[in-house]
């Protein structure tokens, strides 16, 4: 009966810890590499730690390239993320509210075509969005990225959900038999109640935002205001041992990783410090009722 | 499922609660859409050109093999999705809340943070066996250099499992709240009839959660015809070994800025926009998960 409980256990236990290392060592691996010179990453233990020097040679030389080029690609992402950020929350969070607590024409068709445009990857309209973008002569304009990324379907999505599942409709009735207003009832009433899901669609957001690469890559070509997550591209460009024709720019192997973990901060950082709340915004969102 | 209590009501200030949102999902959404589908029947002086730029595209000798490429990575990804996430978010729930299962899920989640080209980057590392932490594996496969690894019939397994990695741990985090909704009582019940942790698993937990792993399915299948970046850095990195016309996308940005053929590229943008737009639609119509009066 015992062995017949602990194998199972065992088999479990097995299964769940394989997949932590399946998820974590690539990003270990990472940090490490970052410490390393290219000579150690080839030659020591691939999980060994380097030094701080060769980790401080690296941040020189990786700052070094192109003049400071990565702290330009990292300043290029945050204005662009959190620029769409401000304009997603103050667009989508009203919405959100209006669709679930009012009634008006269109809004049937307003919600469809939130779910549909919700449901179809951002990259299926790239290339349209660049003719579109071209059409008006706005190629290589930071708006150009910025408004794109803020149309956020989703977060409206997110909104109208929670609007309509978590605010007590007596409330608002109150407040209207008080004499507020529609806006000042949204104002004070459903915008201090919403602040879970104001965090939520502002993490979602960041993060898609952030991590986008195929938007800036077409419309903004070659130029100094691409993203990092382009700008890895370049690097990679740079590297013999990938691209062998890579002149007197080369880039380490060790500068692209610690490149990579520095792009990657910013949203390890968010999700760290929200990963108590997201979890329990995920969910409320999952429980219907 | 939204509107449990009493009706919207009209209202006159809704219009302006709305006019931020629809400005930008007519800009962004409705008219980029438009503007395609104009391209796309259209040649490059304007006039009606009929379907001859969906010819030109399906004629094209990279077009097919880019559509079978896709299909194979799509095969691939959705069944490592739907068996392992299902699989992990059902050994994690029987974790409970404990630690051990919240630092698991936490440890899952972590690579959501490096989408996009940084995780690419990390696994263009992984996959060569000179720096790889999992060299020893690659070598034991038979590999020895990254040209090995990355050759073109392992792309497919490899562009899943990148995907898995970066995408796997937010669905199970989702999987296992949905699991946290089915009522004890249910369990219970399915436990006092003399049901195991698999019969239960089987019978009781999956088909309650039918709908999230449609939906999963749905959104990992509209973004897998998508794929982009990762064959695009691939080939960056690769010395010649991967193309870079390995999926539809990347042969719409070819025609679009190496061929200078937008209205080629707009037939092929709108053809992933069918697709997308088709898969959205029945899911919208068919699986009532967006109920929405």
């Amino acid at each position: 009966m015992r062995t017949e409980r602990a194998v199972p256990g065992l088999l479990r236990a097995a299964v769940l810890g394989l997949f932590a290392v399946f998820f974590v060592l690539p990003v270990v691996w990472l940090v490490l590499a970052a410490t390393k010179t290219d000579d150690q990453l080839v030659h020591d233990s691939p999980l060994s730690f380097g030094s701080w020097s060769a980790l401080r040679a690296n941040w020189d030389a990786l700052t070094g390239y192109q003049s400071g080029a990565i702290l330009r690609w990292l300043g290029n992402s945050a204005v662009y993320s959190f620029a769409a950020l401000v304009i997603t929350l103050a667009v989508a969070i009203p919405a959100g509210y209006a669709l679930a607590l009012t009634e008006f024409r269109g809004r049937r068709a307003l919600l469809i075509a939130t779910l549909v445009v919700m449901l179809m990857p951002n990259a299926t309209l790239v290339v349209p969005l660049f003719l579109e973008v071209n059409a008006v002569h706005l190629i290589g304009s930071m708006w150009s990225i910025i408004l794109p990324y803020a149309c956020y379907p989703f977060g409206v999505y997110l909104a109208y959900i929670y609007f309509g599942a978590a605010l007590p409709r007596d409330l608002l009735d109150a407040a209207k038999l008080d004499g507020c207003s529609e806006f000042a009832a949204f104002r004070h009433i459903a915008l201090p109640l919403a602040a879970p899901v104001v965090a939520l669609v502002g993490f979602f957001s960041f993060v898609a935002n952030w991590t986008n690469y195929f938007l800036p890559y077409v419309l903004l070509p070659g130029s100094d205001q691409v993203p990092v997550q382009v700008g890895l591209g370049t690097l990679l460009d740079n590297v013999p041992q990938f691209n062998p024709t890579a002149g007197a720019a080369a880039v380490q192997r060790p500068e692209v990783a610690l490149a990579t973990l520095l792009a990657i901060t910013p949203v390890l950082v968010v999700f760290l410090f929200s990963q108590r709340f997201l979890v329990a915004g995920l969910l409320s969102g999952a429980t219907k009722d | 499922m939204t509107t449990v209590g009493s009706r919207p009501r009209p209202s006159r200030a809704a219009p302006a609660f709305v006019a931020g949102y629809v400005t930008l999902l007519v800009a962004f959404g409705i008219v980029p859409t438009a503007y395609a589908i104009y391209f796309a029947f259209t040649d490059n002086e304007g006039a009606f050109a009929g379907l001859a730029n969906f010819a030109v595209a399906a004629a094209d000798f990279r077009f097919l093999p880019a559509i079978g490429h896709v299909a194979l990575y799509l095969v691939c990804w959705l069944a490592a999705l739907v068996v392992l996430v299902v699989a992990l978010a059902l050994l994690l729930h029987r974790l409970g809340a404990s630690g051990a299962g919240r630092t698991l899920r936490l440890l899952y989640y972590l690579p959501g943070a490096l989408a996009g080209a940084a995780g690419v980057m990390v696994w263009l590392f992984v996959l060569d066996p000179v720096v790889s932490p999992v060299g020893f594996l690659l070598r034991a496969l038979g590999y020895e250099t990254f040209g090995q690894v990355i050759a073109p019939g392992n792309l497919p397994v490899l562009f899943a499992a990148i995907a898995f990695w970066t995408g796997a741990g937010g669905w199970i985090v989702v999987l296992y709240g949905a699991l946290n909704t089915i009522s004890t009582e249910v369990l219970e019940a399915a436990r006092i009839d003399g049901a195991g942790a698999w019969q239960t698993a089987w019978r009781t937990q999956i088909p309650l959660l039918r709908k999230w792993i449609v939906y999963m399915v749905i959104l990992a299948f509209a973004g897998g015809t998508q794929l982009f970046v990762e064959p695009q850095l691939l080939s960056q990195a690769s010395v010649g070994v991967a193309g870079r016309d390995y999926s539809p996308n990347q042969l719409s940005y070819d025609f679009a800025f190496q061929n200078d053929n937008v209205n080629t590229a707009a037939a092929i943008s709108v053809e992933l926009l069918v697709v997308g737009l088709v898969v959205a639609a029945v899911f919208v119509v068919r699986s009532g998960f967006f109920d929405a009066d």
